[in-house]
């Protein structure tokens, strides 16, 4: 057995063992996967923005009408500075008031959670505030707070912060009565009982609901400001639009619109990873699954 | 499942062993009116393996879960351990549910440390008494493992490695493996066997099969529905070391018999 010319060397395709050939392929698949979920959605809006841009090319529509795409991306280079100062402000109330959303609801849904009887009381409050529309209750709130950017605040608050308080309450109140049960039998504090039982098993209902959160104090922060008008010097990407409409300017209406736009899929896309980050380990909705 | 080699040898509990668990007159009427246990006496001696046997409604949770403090007991007097239910200084009870009822958001070894936490015991302290824990459940590996990828009966190990870690005297199972496999079920029986020797547990079963508390058990509680009473208790004191070969023994057999026309006088 000392000739080795007993045996084919090996095609080089061959060396690879059947277990890390089909790991391999089972990677390329994953690969090609991941490609495909940028390169798809990405290809589909190129096309449509292609699209647009020809269509307003070949039927010669007025830029007053609806610019092209390359005309507003235009208008984003020029009114770079007036358009960012705007965003900026517009970020800094949608933040701000996500933020207070988020403290009041959290605080609010506890204590809710902690009694039937303050749940009941003030619940009616929190219903109200909720169903009337904020567009309907900017008005006033205009007129009583002073400050432009307070009032703007208040509004985008009160749309963003019922489904924080509803989801956390109910988030609190749905951990597993058997697992109340062995934190009784182990005499836990109620502060160990809110640490290692309620919270976690709040955390999906709390998630869920800061993904739409999100989303809605945006919307209240333009909604508003709609309603304020250019009243105040220092103003947000909802002022440029309507600013820009009186003006007849519609490229920087739909640059500012874009941005708006953007500014949603930021706060959507920062939520979702956030929602992935404390629940992927464990929690079904963020688990993948094999097919 | 991988035991330790060094086991001590199931043996009948001793007939002279002081009396761990005393019910006197015990009742339990919820709000509702309706009356889930009347009047239970049950003296429960230390190393006892006693089963509640009984249909659905026959109050055998409900007495559990008074033994544990973890429902209110209506009239009458429980005293465990000395204390009433839930009063002791140091928890020395653990608690199986028939769900494994785990964190999902926690590992293994995050959920067998649960109960060590609470009492304020840090993770470095209680790494030891966890591990060993597990080992002796046969999930030494498992430690890092979320409840999610682990099967039926895995899920049931760790919750009996939860209820445990605390080296309780004594051990609470309510209906623990009615959703399990008859495999497994029959897999989890001698672990628990094996545990209440090699810990020297005082173990109430609740179960609605008569096989599964003849093989456990060294008294069943037969108990009748509607209101909840104790009908009938049997002792059985053979048949140690309690192996699979014990489940095909004459002995295993006339006990089942006389087990399952006790609870069938429950149902008349």
């Amino acid at each position: 057995m000392s000739s080795t010319t007993d045996f084919p060397a090996p095609a080089p395709e061959e060396t690879q063992d059947p277990a890390a050939e089909m790991n391999a392929s089972v990677e390329r698949a994953a690969r090609r996967e991941r490609r495909m979920q940028v390169l798809m959605p990405v290809a589909a809006l190129s096309s449509a923005l292609l699209l647009w841009e020809f269509l307003v090319w070949y039927n010669e529509v007025p830029h007053y009408l609806i610019p092209a795409p390359s005309l507003i991306a235009q208008t984003l280079v020029t009114d770079f500075a007036t358009l960012m100062d705007s965003m900026w402000f517009t970020v800094k109330l949608t933040l701000l008031s996500l933020a207070l959303a988020i403290v009041g609801g959290v605080l609010l849904g506890m204590l809710f959670a902690l009694s039937r009887t303050i749940e009941v009381s003030l619940f009616p409050f929190a219903v109200i505030l909720q169903v009337t529309p904020v567009i309907a209750i900017a008005p006033l709130i205009l007129i009583y707070v002073h400050d432009t950017f307070s009032a703007l605040l208040i509004c985008a608050w009160i749309v963003a912060f019922f489904p924080i308080l509803s989801n956390t309450a109910i988030g609190l109140r749905s951990a597993d009565h058997n697992l109340r049960d062995l934190f009784t039998l182990y005499q836990a504090t109620p502060l160990q009982r809110l640490r290692f039982l309620l919270v976690p098993s709040a955390l999906p209902y709390f998630m869920a609901a800061l993904k739409i959160a999100g989303g809605l104090a945006l919307i209240g922060a333009v909604v508003a400001e709609f309603v304020a008008g250019t009243a105040g010097q220092n103003t947000g990407l909802a002022s440029r639009i309507l600013e820009s409409s009186f003006r007849q300017e519609i490229p920087r209406m739909f640059a500012a619109l874009f941005l708006v736009s953007l500014l949603g899929i930021v706060i959507f896309l920062a939520t979702s990873f956030l929602s992935k980050a404390v629940l992927g380990h464990w929690h079904e909705s963020e688990i993948k699954r094999e097919s | 499942m991988v035991m330790e080699s060094t086991m001590t040898a199931q043996a009948a509990p001793a007939q002279d062993a002081p009396t761990l668990i005393r019910m006197e007159g015990v009742s339990k009427r919820f709000a509702n009116g309706t009356v889930a246990v009347r009047d239970m006496n049950l003296d429960i001696r230390e190393g006892e393996f006693v089963s509640f046997l009984g249909p659905s409604g026959c109050g055998k949770s409900t007495a559990l879960k008074m033994i544990a403090g973890l429902l209110s007991i209506s009239a009458g007097e429980i005293t465990v351990n000395g204390h009433p239910p839930g009063k002791g200084a140091e928890q020395d009870i653990g608690f199986v549910f028939q769900d494994p009822t785990l964190m999902p958001w926690a590992t293994v070894f995050e959920n067998v440390f649960l109960p060590l936490r609470l009492r304020g015991m840090s993770r470095a302290d209680a790494r030891d008494r966890i591990e060993e824990a597990l080992a002796s459940v046969g999930l030494a590996k498992f430690t890092n493992a979320y409840p999610r990828e682990l099967s039926g009966g895995m899920k049931m190990r760790v919750s009996i490695a939860r209820a445990l870690v605390t080296r309780p005297k004594l051990l609470l199972m309510d209906e623990p493996f009615a959703a399990l496999d008859e495999i497994t079920r029959f897999k989890l029986n001698n672990d628990v066997l094996d545990l209440w020797a090699r810990h020297k547990l005082t173990v109430i079963f609740v179960t609605h099969s008569v096989f599964e508390s003849v093989y456990l058990s060294s008294r069943v509680v037969v108990m009748a529905a509607r209101p909840g009473r104790v009908s009938d208790v049997v002792d059985l004191p053979g048949g140690y070391p309690r192996t699979e070969a014990y489940r095909t023994t004459p002995d295993y057999a006339e006990n089942c018999r006389v087990v399952s026309a006790a609870l069938e006088e429950t149902m008349k």
